[in-house]
């Protein structure tokens, strides 16, 4: 395939997570935001990169139903399950367990993947199996302490094969990442970690996948720091706090469906 | 011998466990050198430096990644500032996870409050899954450590100060504790370096016609509520000894397994839901808590309505 041809194929599978998560969000309260602004990461990670020996681990577990979209695509989960997420008996929680197939690692409280990562990393290279570890982080999550002390350790072992991902949506449960507690210089703060870091806009493919393709970088981990929109590809709530965790209206969820058909078809 | 060293003949063990098993590693908390296994071992040996939460989230990985990871961390710090990391990435996620935790109790003495581990097993004990383990002398810590290695899942193993006990040698069961003296008039139930102290009130009762049932509850978790009942129904009084808050430790179990029975009468030594402020050497900081022998004597007295 060509690139173009596999951007494109990507492109469709970002508005089918995007579909599947409108889904939910019209069914439910939904973390939608975040799980929205990571689709076409996930996209790019799921269908294009991560072969079978490789991790993946969802720091941000709030994003669940990304998760939970990406394994209705790659079939290890009915579409039709996944609007049971939270209800009583279901195989789905709001954030991701063990219980729901294919989910690697359970997550949820904010600030463990990193370090977790960095585990599987370590042990990955002690017995050299080339397998690589991706941990997808929120940017509210970076204010715990913990992801710190993981960022510090890991260049400390080398670990070529770790590489992290910032989801980089601007906003926490309470408001605007600026305002609650800044984050910038972020880039210039992995790079005193001494990481490798690059910086992209995490909704363009093209650019997702030459930061993927330029991991592993020699010496030690990787980040990239993906600037997206939180609530992604939904039309006006996109961009706003109110994205981070709300249900839609069937008029919300016809119009970003929608969108997508014709973002899809492009 | 001090918890530490305790700890470190423990790493010993892990060598004979580390010629066997290519698994296992070793991660640490800015101890340097590991005695014979960083010497045999140098690529399996991984210090963290001081980050608790990282130390065990990164052991919870390896683990995950089909490694076995023994923790080597002071038990104040890992058990507290690393509990969630615990909890979830190796008790809720299931990764077979060993922590073994010097330390315990109130052996750093006079470095203050900061560094005595009084909540450990109350902490550990409350997350579903895990085992709890705390051996009564240097020779059963090292038998604690193989049979960990031996289960799948987590395990803490609190090694606090351990002097030998003479002539104890028991095969180490998880989950069976250890009744090491019989006796008729009451049970003193210890875990960890209390239980060399109730032997020695056993035999000061023993001059005084009491017949004293000595228990070595080596393991808090998954608790041997047979052993208990027995010693309610057959003692009628327990006593609890522990280097720990009397609040949720071995104490706190043994009340809940009495109070589920409705037989048995306890009393508790123990930190009484205090810090140990005091600035004083470890020895004396026992004496001013209850847990020296004459303090352990004195409340079994009183237990027995001999006070």
């Amino acid at each position: 395939m060509s690139d173009t041809d596999t951007i494109r194929a990507l492109a469709r599978r970002a508005a089918a997570l995007r579909r599947h998560i409108v889904t939910v969000a019209s069914a439910q309260f939904a973390h939608l935001g975040g799980s929205m602004s990571c689709a076409d990461l996930l996209a790019a990670l799921f269908f294009d990169y991560l072969g079978p020996r490789d991790h993946f681990l969802l720091s941000k577990g709030h994003a669940v139903h990304a998760l939970h979209a990406c394994l209705v695509e790659l079939g290890t989960l009915d579409a039709a399950e996944l609007t049971t997420c939270g209800m009583p008996g279901s195989r789905l929680a709001g954030h991701p367990t063990r219980r729901a197939p294919g989910v690697e690692f359970a997550t949820g409280s904010l600030g463990h993947a990193l370090s977790v990562g960095v585990g599987i990393a370590l042990a990955e290279q002690h017995r050299r199996t080339g397998a690589r570890t991706v941990v997808l982080l929120g940017d509210g999550e970076l204010q715990e302490g913990s992801v710190w002390e993981a960022a510090l350790s890991a260049p400390r072992f080398g670990l070529e094969g770790l590489l992290a991902i910032v989801d980089y949506n601007g906003f926490q449960a309470g408001g605007a990442v600026e305002d609650v507690v800044p984050l910038e210089p972020l880039a210039e703060k992995w790079r005193a970690f001494r990481w490798n870091v690059r910086e992209i806009d995490g909704h363009d493919l093209g650019a997702i996948r030459a930061a993927l393709a330029a991991v592993p970088a020699p010496r030690g981990p990787s980040v990239i720091v993906a600037h997206t929109v939180k609530g992604k590809g939904v039309p006006g709530v996109e961009g706003t706090p109110r994205a981070h965790y709300t249900t839609l209206t069937e008029e919300e969820a016809r119009q970003t469906l929608a969108a997508l058909e014709g973002a899809a078809t492009r | 011998m001090s918890g530490y060293f305790a700890a470190l003949s423990a790493a010993d063990v892990l060598v004979e466990l580390a010629e066997r098993n290519p698994d296992v590693v070793l991660l640490t908390q800015d101890f340097g050198a590991i005695g014979a296994f960083t010497a045999r071992f140098p690529e399996r040996h991984f210090d963290l430096g001081i980050s608790e939460a990282n130390l065990v989230g990164v052991a919870a990985g390896m683990a995950h990644a089909g490694m076995l990871p023994f923790v080597l961390a002071m038990a104040p710090f890992v058990s507290m500032r690393a509990f969630e990391q615990i909890r979830d990435d190796c008790a809720y996620n299931r990764n077979n996870v060993k922590l073994l935790a010097p330390f315990a109790g109130l052996e750093a003495g006079p470095w203050g409050a900061t560094h005595h581990a009084i909540e450990d097993i109350a902490l550990l004990r409350s997350i579903p899954g895990m085992t709890v383990l705390s051996p009564a002398d240097p020779n059963e810590s090292l038998r604690a450590v193989r049979a960990a290695a031996e289960i799948e899942g987590p395990v803490y193993i609190r090694l606090g100060f351990l002097s030998p006990l003479d002539g104890y040698e028991a095969e180490f069961r998880v989950g069976e504790a250890v009744t090491i003296r019989e006796g008729r008039d009451l049970t003193l139930v210890a875990t960890g370096g209390c239980v060399g102290t109730v032997l020695a009130v056993r035999e000061a009762l023993r001059a005084d016609g009491i017949s004293a049932r000595v228990l070595n509850v080596h393991t808090l978790k998954p608790l041997d509520r047979a052993a208990i009942e027995r010693a309610a129904r057959e003692t009628g009084r327990l006593l609890t000894v522990e280097e720990h808050s009397i609040l949720g430790g071995l104490g706190g179990a043994v009340a809940e397994v009495l109070a589920e029975l409705g037989t048995g009468r306890l009393a508790r030594v123990g930190l009484r839901d205090v810090f140990a402020t005091e600035v004083a050497p470890y020895p004396e900081l026992l004496r001013l808590h209850g847990l020296d022998a004459a303090g352990v004597e004195a409340a079994a007295r009183a237990l027995l309505g001999l006070g």
